[in-house]
This record gives structure tokens, sequence and C-alpha cells, in this order.
């Protein structure tokens, strides 16, 4: 079999299972690929081809015990900023471009002790800010569907991977769309689990209170899959729900007859790409022959202060998150002075890029006193309001359904100077974070060649509910069997 | 009030009030630290041994609440008479320092676990409320060894150990009104804390530690002349001598015409004076916020009376005690009752010694119990600086030795040497008496043939005696105690003297 890179979790551990392929060749045939197409895409950050070889030996023994769970074999990437003890975990910066973590993060652990076969870790913008991958400090990471185009970001690098099959699944993270927005560029799965469901232990920090880590899948199945595997409590992130993990691929039913489907008119924004309308536009009716009960009435008024919000309190966080690198204990370090606090400015002054500082600073000025009040507590104010705003809708409504972006794919450079423009392509994922329900990006069809997403909202721990939506859709369209030719 | 100012004003001289607020920092007595699980024994070990990526502050780690922790500072705030709110919550307190590995410190800002206390300090019988403002919870910081190589260049290392300590903070009301109210404050406090097992209250470790801030204000005025902030005091001594410095040198700048300005100063021990701390390169704003990494702590009513119903005998239950059950002075009483292994230790002995006797005879063993403890053990424990838990004698070591002077085989003289020795060695009494030959002469025969000797050598004496000069009594016993090296029974020898010598 040549294609196996192409294979989604199910159909690989499939094979797997009834031995008819075993990991090391399925592992072999993706790291080939990913040779192949990489050095077009620039997806990964490190590639850890010798150990993903051990690790699928392991795995096919495993298996040969009989012990093999549904990941056990499977290749998978990880974004950049979650820890993989003994190997690089660079945040896409050059603070941390030595960073060697002693320590796995807890959605690292789940994987190695189901035996996934990690390999590689993937780019990413700066510390998670970004849209596109551009503030990445070492490469830009190219939309495989049209390299001169980005894949989106903060988890491009992730997204693009799965998109071309440089892996079977992938792992990214997600503040304010970070999965969903470049998953809708790439035209695969990204899920964004309700805060809370699984752990962000080892995930290095951007903004703690919307950090939550998600599967970028091939299909709906695959993310619930993966999903299974990374849910949970976990006693090191006090933030992480007790409650127990169902397993989510029995809510794929494909029946969401009577569901009724919310399409929140403040998100068919002005700006909005003709193309991207006219998916989602045709989603809806595609609900509707699918039997659900479509409400296009719904309102989410104080989305259109999420933005806002979001500004003062992403930022305000990472500005203390950030904190700590300061060149004294790891990663970069100035040391061209003698003066401690000169070390210590400079190694930010040169450690950080611009979109990181730029964060830093309004985060910094946010919390400051006299503006606290002003900034920091009004956007708290604000994000209460959206939480209710999405607790109302829901009084009415099973899942909302929205676009993923505005748009699909910019050109590469498009908005690199105007972080305004930039933050617009995050405006429909970032209330989201700010309410703190699950989020997932599918494939709804194409616009100017280039994949557009669309955003399913689920209910606080409705992942079952919000998968089962997803899915019924995508089952009945053709748009996930897509692939792009790289070239 | 104003017209009693006025005229002192008038007559040149102003009468000043001091006024003092404390700010204490106590480290817990968790097993573990207070974010993560390393074991809070920092101090006996290597720098940098008992960390872990949570307390080095690595990329993508997160805290966790030691419950242990919540529970020892809710203990504190009800012995302190605080009240705990429902809710309470961490915030990020936001400054760079190499020594703090996250950037910013996990503590309390406006919802503490607790607010609104008191604490009663006497001060030569009269009692005061000392309020107290809040008691939080906290993390301690990593520990800077500042060096210098040979070749004279400045370093500084790092030690983690003792970062993520739990750290708790017990702030003061500006109740104080004297260097010595202040003393009191804190001995009390640091006793509280003793008595709840919560901390060691060791100032000179560093375990437990103190700013004070500190103005002066003429009386009767309601208004602060530039608070002052006194901080690296390492001691109950040095506190009480920087506020004294402190308050002298606030009122010479105000009665010569200057300003006192709001500054923090540093003690210098050595010198025994306070000066100016530069301030930092520039002002501290922290920058609050909620500590999104941590939900918001409840408290149960059913939590917290637990916890009340559970805490242990405090101070002055046990002085109350002290007084009224072995009818002790007020002030012996206070100073044993002051640290509480040395009260602990006060109450094993009586034990030990109570097994047999009345009302009567427990007072009175008391009494003997408290003055050893309070003469002769403190002042060893003290000049050989050991703390009263580690020292070579325990509780039955004393018992037993008392029990040799009640039964006549050790004198009451000698007893001091064989304390002394045992102190020092760990023997007990009884081997002590036994090796040096100690047992005290009883035999009125033996005696007798000593008496006779002292008699004839001392003729002087004998004729004073006659003539009815009770004192030379006393010097011939002691000429025999003497010549016995101090084994002779006193109470004998006294009885043949005065056969001897007949009358009285
Ligand atoms: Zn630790």
């Amino acid at each position: 079999m040549n294609d196996l890179h192409r294979l989604t979790i199910h159909e690989a551990h499939a094979l797997l299972k009834d031995k008819k392929v075993s990991s090391v060749e399925l592992t072999r045939s993706v790291l080939k690929n990913l040779e192949a197409v990489d050095s077009k895409v620039r997806a990964c950050m490190r590639l850890t081809a010798d150990t993903a070889l051990e690790s699928a030996a392991a795995a096919d023994k495993a298996i040969a015990r009989g012990k093999a769970s549904v990941l056990t074999g499977v290749p998978m990437i990880i974004k950049d900023n979650m820890c993989t003890k003994g190997v690089t975990t660079t945040c896409g910066s050059k603070m941390l471009e030595n960073f060697i973590p002693p320590y796995d993060a807890h959605v690292v652990e789940k994987l190695k002790a189901a035996n996934a076969v990690i390999v590689a870790k993937a780019n990413m913008d700066e510390f998670a800010m970004g849209s596109s991958t551009e503030n990445s400090a070492f490469f830009t990471t190219h939309n495989p569907w049209k390299l001169d185009c980005v894949p989106g970001g903060s988890s491009g690098g992730s997204a693009a991977s799965v998109a071309a099959d440089e892996t079977i699944y992938a792992l990214g993270s997600d503040t304010g769309g970070s999965i969903r927005q470049p998953a809708g560029f790439c035209g695969v799965v990204g899920l964004k689990p309700t805060y809370g469901r699984v752990s962000r232990f080892g995930l290095v920090a951007f903004a703690s209170s919307l950090d939550q880590i998600g599967p970028i899948t091939k299909d709906v199945t695959d993310c619930a899959i993966v999903l299974n595997a990374i849910a949970g409590h976990d006693k090191r992130d006090s933030t992480t729900v007790p409650l127990g993990v169902p397993d989510y691929t029995r809510a794929l039913t494909k029946d969401i007859r009577g569901l009724r489907v919310g399409v929140p008119r403040e998100y068919l924004v002005e700006g909005m790409q003709p193309g991207v309308r006219k998916a989602i536009e045709a989603a809806i009716i595609q609900f509707e022959k699918l039997g659900a009960k479509v409400d296009r009435k719904v309102s989410l008024p104080n989305t259109r202060y999420g933005l806002a919000a979001y500004y003062i309190l992403a930022p305000s966080e990472a500005s203390a998150n950030l904190a700590r690198y300061d060149g004294v204990k790891y990663g970069y370090s100035y040391r061209d002075t003698t003066s401690m606090w000169e070390a210590m400015e400079k190694t930010r002054q040169f450690g950080f890029g611009a979109e990181v500082k730029r964060r830093i600073m309004l985060g910094t000025y946010a919390l400051s006193a006299g503006y606290y009040d002003a900034y920091y507590l009004k956007a708290q104010k604000v994000r209460t309001l959206i939480r209710q705003d999405f607790d109302k809708a829901f009084d009415s409504c099973d899942v909302l359904v929205t676009p993923t972006s505005p748009t699909v794919a910019f050109k590469i450079g498009e908005k690199a100077d105007d972080p305004v423009q930039m933050y617009l392509s995050d405006v429909c994922t970032l209330p989201i974070n700010i309410a703190g329900v699950p989020g997932v990006s599918i494939p709804a069809g194409f616009a100017d060649g280039l994949p557009v997403g669309l955003q399913f909202i689920g209910k606080h721990f409705g992942e079952e509910t919000l998968l089962r939506a997803a899915h019924a859709y995508e089952q009945a369209t053709p748009w996930h069997t897509m692939k792009p030719a790289i070239a | 009030m104003k017209h009693q100012c006025d005229t002192d004003i008038l007559s040149g001289v102003v009468k000043y009030e001091t006024v003092i607020g404390l700010e204490v920092h106590s480290q817990l007595l968790t097993v573990s630290k207070m974010y993560c699980s390393c074991s809070a024994d920092y101090a006996s070990t290597p720098p940098n041994t008992h960390v872990c990526p949570v307390c080095m502050g690595l990329p993508g780690v997160l805290p966790t609440i030691n419950r242990r922790a919540v529970e020892f500072t809710v203990m504190t705030a009800l012995a302190l008479n605080c009240s705990i709110p429902e809710h309470a919550k961490f915030d990020r307190k936001n400054y760079p320092y190499p020594d703090l590995m996250k950037g910013y410190q996990i503590s309390q800002y406006d919802k503490p676990m607790s607010v609104n206390g008191y604490l009663v300090i006497d001060i030569e019988g009269r009692k005061k409320k000392v309020g107290i403002t809040r008691v939080h919870l906290e993390e301690d910081v990593a520990k800077l060894l500042h060096r210098t190589t040979p070749e004279g260049e400045s370093y500084s290392l790092v030690d983690i150990n003792r970062a993520g300590m739990p750290l708790m903070e017990i702030v003061s009301e500006p109740d104080m009104n004297s260097p010595e109210e202040a003393r009191l404050y804190l001995v009390k406090l640091r006793s509280i804390l003793q008595y709840l097992g919560v901390s060691t209250g060791n100032m000179e470790e560093g375990s437990f530690r103190c700013d004070a801030n500190i103005s002066i204000r003429p009386e009767g005025s309601k208004e602060f002349l530039g608070k002052v902030e006194v901080k690296n005091m390492n001691s109950f001594r040095a506190v009480y001598r920087a506020l004294e410095f402190e308050e002298k040198r606030q009122r010479e700048v105000l009665d010569t015409g200057g300003r006192i300005t709001q500054e923090t100063r540093g003690w210098v021990d050595e010198k025994g004076i306070t000066v100016s701390q530069r301030s930092k390169e520039y002002a501290h704003d922290y920058r609050y916020f909620p500590e999104p990494d941590l939900p918001p702590l409840a408290f149960s009513r059913e939590m917290v009376e637990q916890v009340r119903a559970a805490l242990p005998e405090l101070p002055e239950a046990k002085y109350d005690r002290f007084v009224s059950g072995y009818s002790l002075t007020p002030y012996d009483a206070g100073l044993l009752t002051d640290s509480r292994p040395l009260a602990n230790y006060f109450e094993e002995c009586v034990g030990l010694a109570g097994k047999s006797g009345g009302e009567k005879d427990i007072a009175k063993k008391a009494k003997t119990i408290s003055n050893w403890l309070l003469g002769d053990f403190t002042r060893l424990l003290n000049s050989s600086n050991t703390r009263i838990e580690a020292s070579n004698i325990k509780p039955w070591h004393l018992v037993e030795m008392f029990d040799l002077v009640d039964r006549g085989t050790l004198s009451g003289p000698l007893a001091k040497t064989v304390f002394e020795e045992m102190f020092s060695s760990g023997k007990t009494a009884s081997a002590v008496v036994a090796e040096r030959g100690l047992v005290q002469i009883s035999d009125s025969g033996e005696l007798a043939i000593i008496v006779d000797k002292v008699i004839a050598d001392n003729d002087k004496a004998i004729a004073d005696y006659r003539a009815g000069k009770e004192a030379s009594l006393t010097f011939l016993i002691g000429q025999v105690m003497k010549a016995s090296r101090g084994k002779a029974n006193p109470a004998v020898v006294r009885k043949i003297i005065v056969d001897k010598l007949g009358g009285n």
C-alpha cells in the first residue's frame, strides 16, 4: 500500500489491529510523504523520525500482544508549545529555541501511554500569538492548498501537516481560534474542547483562562477518537473538571433530526467573503435536509465586544505568563553585560518577536494601576455578558453554526503589517474561548480554490452533541475527502 | 484634647504618639510546598534538590493548591479572631526579580482568606487588643546567594529549594504605640502559631519574618507624618531596637523642623541604625489580577466550624489554666506559656511528678518545676543555643532529679551541679550522683565528726552564736557543707550543731 499516510486514524487502526499493516510501515509511509512535501509546506519545527520508528516498533509489539488502543502505532504531530521530555519545545520563539523540557505535558503522557507515534513538533506563531504562523521566529508555514497562502494560526503547522498528510492527526492549542481558524484554512477538522475538558499541564501558557488543547484531524470520527484519549480530569491542572469522559465516537449517529441549529446573525459579519457566505448558506440548507430545525433569529449581541475584550484579557494574562522568560534560568539569555537588569531587559528585547512584545505591552498597560478598572475589569464584565449570551442562545438551540473565519486563507505577507486586520480573522472564533464553550471547525466547501471552514459551537461539555452535528454534516458532504495537490 | 495639644505647642514641647503596624510572614509546617508536591523540608538539603518543574517555574507548569496550607491559614485566622469569608481567591502579583521563578508571585489581593481579627497583648497587666487586618496565603521566593570571585567579580547563585514554600502573611492594624507593644505582639503571635503547630516561629532561620510600619504624630492628631517601612530585622530584639531607633530618629527630624519622608529603611544590626534603602529602579505597581490557573476557594460554614472546634488550646487558655490549676504566679505562667515547647515541657514534668500527692502537693511541685525551667534550665538553653525539644534533658530526667532531692539522696545545693552535668552529658541524675560520689550524707555519726572539727576550728563563730548571733549558725552550717564538699544534709547538720552547742 502506497498511500498509508492518507489514512484517517480509524482506517489506520483497522489495518493495524488486523495486522494488515504494521505501525513501522505506516510510520515510514508518513515520514516519506512528510519528507517529500514538508520542504514546500514547512509545517514541521522538528522531526523526531528516529524515536518515531522506535515508538512504532514498540507499538507493533503492543499490537502483537493484543494491547492496542485506537491510537496505538498511529503517527501524529504535536504543536511546539506542548512540552515533550527531551525534545526541544520552542513555542516558535527564539526565547525557547534550545529549551528541552525535562517533563512531558499531560496530553503527551497520555499519547505515549497509548503508544502513539510522535513524528514531529509543528511550527506555530510565537507563543501562539498570531493567525498565520508568520509570527514564528523561524519560518512561515505554507497552506497545502495554495502554497503562497498562510495556513492560519497559531496552530498553522499542525493544521497544514494534517492537510498535507504529513501525519495522520495532530494536536493544536486554541486561545482565540488557533485550532479552528487554521483547520478551516487548511480544510481539516479542528476542535477546541470546553475549557476544563483537557488538561493544560505542560502546555506553555499564553492566556491561561482561554487556552485549550484540541485535536486537528482528517474527519470528525478521528476528532472524537483523539478527544477520548486526551480529555479528562488531571489533578495537576486545577481548571480541569472532574467529569467522566464519555466515548465521543458513540455520539456520531448521523441522526440530527429535530436538532435545533442556531445561526447567530452577528456572525454573518460584514466584510465576510462572498464565497464564505455562499458556503454557509449551502450548509444551512444541508442541515434542513438532514431534518434539523434551523433558527436564523438567534442573537449573541455582545459578540461585537468580543474582539476588544479578548485583546485585553489575553494580553493581560500573557504579560504575566511570559514574565518568566528573563534569561536567568533557561532559554535565550543575553550575556554581553555586567548588569543583571540590563541582561534581563536585553534578553526580552532580543528574545521575543514584535507581536509578542506588542501583546506584553498591551497587557502590562491594561493591568497597570489606574487602568485596571477601565480595561481588565471591564473586559471581565464583557466576558460575563458574552457567556450569558451563549447560555441564552442554548436555551433554544442545541448547537450554533457560524463561519470559522470571515475569509479563506489569505496571502503570506498580506496582513503581516496590519495587526488589526490579522486580529479580525479570529472574530468568529474568539468569543467561543471567552465563553469557554466548545467549538469545532470542519470543511464546508471552497471559495477561490481554498477551503471554507464551518464552525459548530456547543454547550459547556456538550461535545457529544457538537460532534454529532458536525459528523452528520460531514457525512452528508464530500468536503472532508478532498485532498490538496501540493505544488 | 486639642486644648492640651495647643498648650504643649505653646510651651514648646510637642507630645508625639508612635503608631506601629506589623506585617509578619510565616512559613507553614506543611509536608509539601504551596503549589507543588516537593518536600517543604528545604533548609536541610543541598541547594536545588527539593525542586520540580512547577516550583522552578518552567514553561507549561500549573500550580495546585496545598489544602493543608489552606487549613493552617484558616486555623490561624480563627485563632486570631478573624472572620472567614465564603469565598477567597488567589491573585498574581507581578514583579521581575531573579528569585521569583515565574515572574509573579501567587498571592492574595482583594479577597484574602480572612479579615478583621485581633490579638490581645498584656502590657504589665493591662490588656490591649491589636487589630488583625488580614491573614492570607502566598508562596516564598528562591534564595539568592551573592558571591564574589577571587578576581573581585560579583555574581549571584539561586537556590530554588525555598521557592514555593507556603508563606502565610499576617497584617496587623497600626494599633501598637511603642516598640515594646510591637515586641509583645510578636511574642504573642509567634506563640499562637507554635501552639497551632503551623509554624516554627523561628525568626533567626527566616521562617518567621517581620516588616514594620512606623510613624509618629502629635498626640491626639489623626494624621500620619510620613510612614516608614522598616525591614531586615532578624530577631525580636532587632525589631525592638529598630523601632526604638526609628521612633527617636523621627522625633528628632520633626523637632528640628524636618519632614519625615515616606520610604523603606533597612535595619543594620551591627550598627544599631536604620538606613534608607534606595527606592527600586521603578515604582512598584504589582499589577495584581486574579490567578486564572486556580479556582476560587470556597469555605462552607461547616468546614470553618470544624476547624474551629479542632483548634488546640491556645496560650491564653493555657495561661489561665496554669494560674488556676497549678497556682503559678501570673508572671511565671506568662513566661511558661509564651513558648509552646516550654509549656508542653512543663506540663509533662508536672504530669510525671504529680502521680502522687494532693492538690497542695501539685502546686508545690509545679512551683519547683517552674523555678527550674525558668531559672537554670533556660539559662543553660540560652547559653548553649539549644531548643528545649532538642535538649539532652527530657522531662523524666528532671523529675527523677527532683525525686533524688526529695528522698534526701541529693542535696539541694549539689542539684545544680548535677543538673549542669546532666545537661551536657544527657546522663540521668542518679548516674551523675553515683559516678561522682555525690550521695548526700545524712548519717549523724559521719556528720558529727565533721561538725566537731568545724567547732574546733571556729572559736569566734561559736562565741558569737552563744552570744545570740543567729547568722553564725548559718556560717557554721556552711563550713560543714564546704568540708563535706556539699554532700552533707544541711538539715541534719543544723540539728547536730544545735544539739552540740546547746540552746535554741
Ligand atoms: Zn516543586
